[in-house]
């Protein structure tokens, strides 16, 4: 009894905003366009599917996705590797104090550290005028709305969830291990490379999943910072939503995004399942 | 082991990368200079100028509303969602149970916001609810992505702890209300308080999901912060990014004060 009255709320909210608008946004993605409103006719006819089909410009976007969303996973794990081990060989308190100051640029705002990269990038901005302070340039350089920028701003907002994995990984390691590689001779980069990196491979596949299923959906660093050729699939997605208005094929990106990142999805959960 | 060279010189680097944008971006909120980023003097005229900025302080405003409703929300769902999975041992349906409360960590965002979009507008169709988008809509899906996250935190507490105290309880002649009210209720207060917390933040953060869902008479901050950025940068950024950081800051400083283990060694 006790158990139904705490079952029956959270099924019927669970059923009602998560598998009720998977069912609906399928539907939409077979159903046809109208121009009515709402703009479509449930109906079996795909129409949104053979879109993505005959046109290039969508299998476009979702490769240039998975690109742009792997390249942020690897830089963000470049990083994130020798952090996590700096972080988890320091001393208990300044350990703390680093994780601190890891984790407080996200509860400062995402929307704010894109607006700090857009304000440092800009023509007019921090480091073109430093550049041309120093006399070192005439024309500002162009550096927002390049690729280069949206890959910083993509890795400045994923960085702390592809570290937090790798130093729970880091902390459990026997440090013994590495020091034995150490005695018997082996540089740094050969005892990461034969001790460090193969104990704590699933931690980094975890690290490079947790950057990479977020990413490969991203809109607004895309659309705020990065060049207007980049159409990745989530912006691709909302212009076809908010402005063409052609809700089954918007519907039919999503469907064919989510069946793209199922597989993961479903390898970080077997990972996180793991002890 | 040591710490090398190398580690020390790259943990230096992620950490100005990290931290170098936020801090310039709370710096140059005191300069006078039009231009952002530009520095023309000590100046406090662009807090003036964000706090005249009524559109701002209004979204800034529902943003805090819709976020304590929506962490609210999320922590009564998400607790008991959490307490399902672990205390009640296989029911029927258990596996899709938590597929459904996980599936919005692993969503993408434009994926849940449309999704969710697509149900308002279907479930107003059929039955004339919600009329129309804006706050109660956005405050809806952010409890259901809030309840995801708040899920695992109670799942985590509750699976490192023994159920054994709330039996002894009972055993001892407590009724299971009052077991839960003396027993269970502190020991997942921190994950929920955590998970509040959590929720609140992610909601405040949020502009792709509520941008999908809501409604003209909806603006959140990020919605408004957003088309801001869009058109182009003001100090005003600089001045809401200074009041941002500074005001977390001054959070986590008194939290870490106020929670500072007394010489019991507490966890790491």
């Amino acid at each position: 009894m006790r158990r139904a009255l705490l079952l029956a709320p959270a099924w019927a909210w669970l059923l009602l905003f998560v598998a009720a608008p998977a069912g609906i946004v399928l539907a939409i993605a077979l159903a046809e366009a109208d121009p009515g409103l709402p703009p479509f006719r449930l109906a079996l006819s795909g129409a949104g599917f053979a879109t993505l089909l005959e046109d290039s410009y969508y299998l476009d976007a979702l490769l240039r996705a998975l690109r742009v969303a792997a390249m942020t996973a690897l830089l963000s794990l470049s990083l994130a590797y020798p952090m996590a081990m700096g972080i988890a060989r320091a001393a208990p308190r300044r350990r703390m104090l680093l994780l601190a100051a890891l984790m407080l640029p996200f509860w400062t705002g995402f929307l704010l550290r894109v607006g700090a990269w857009i304000g440092l990038l800009r023509d007019e901005g921090w480091i073109n005028g430093l550049l041309r302070g120093a006399g070192l340039i005439e024309a500002p350089l162009p550096l927002l709305y390049t690729e280069g920028a949206m890959l910083a701003g993509m890795v400045h907002a994923y960085l702390p969830f592809a570290v937090l994995p790798l130093f729970a990984a880091l902390l459990r390691l026997d440090p013994t291990l590495a020091e034995a590689a150490a005695d018997l001779g082996a540089r740094p980069p050969t005892v990461f490379l034969t001790v460090t990196l193969p104990a704590t491979a699933p931690a980094a596949v975890a690290a490079f999943l947790l950057v990479f299923i977020p990413a490969a959906g991203e809109y607004v660093i895309p659309e705020l910072m990065g060049p207007p050729e980049a159409q990745l699939v989530g912006r691709v997605l909302w212009q076809e939503f908010f402005q063409n208005r052609d809700w089954p094929v918007a519907a039919a990106l999503a469907v064919v995004l989510l069946v793209l990142l199922l597989a993961p999805i479903r390898l970080f959960q077997r990972l996180e399942a793991q002890p | 082991m040591r710490t090398g060279r190398f580690v020390r010189f790259a943990l230096l680097a992620g950490f100005a990368f990290l931290w170098l944008p936020i801090l310039l971006l709370v710096a140059y909120a005191f300069s006078a200079d039009r231009i952002p980023f530009q520095w023309g003097g000590f100046s406090l005229r662009w807090f003036a100028a964000l706090a005249a900025n009524e559109r701002l302080v209004e979204a800034a405003l529902l943003s805090l509303r819709v976020a304590a409703g929506a962490a609210t929300l999320a922590v009564l769902l998400g607790g008991a969602a959490g307490w399902v999975l672990v205390r009640f041992g296989p029911f029927r349906g258990r596996a899709a149970f938590g597929a459904l409360i996980g599936a919005p960590l692993v969503l993408p965002e434009v994926v849940t916001g449309l999704s969710l979009l697509l149900l308002f507008v279907a479930l107003e169709g059929l039955t004339g609810w919600p009329a129309g988008r804006g706050a109660t809509t956005v405050l809806l899906a952010h409890a259901t992505l809030g309840a995801a996250f708040v899920a695992v935190v109670v799942q985590a507490r509750l699976a490192g702890s023994d159920r054994s105290l709330e039996e002894a309880a009972m055993d001892l002649g407590a009724t299971p209300l009052v077991a839960f009210r003396t027993v269970t209720l502190p020991l997942v207060a921190p994950a929920l308080a955590a998970g509040w917390l959590l929720a609140f933040t992610l909601s405040l953060d949020d502009v792709v999901i509520a941008s999908f869902v809501s409604g003209p008479a909806g603006t959140t901050l990020p919605m408004a912060l957003f088309s801001m950025l869009r058109l182009g940068l003001t100090p005003e950024v600089n001045a809401l990014g200074a009041v941002v950081v500074l005001g977390v800051a001054a959070i986590f400083g008194l939290a870490t004060l106020l929670l500072r283990p007394r010489g019991d060694g507490g966890p790491g």
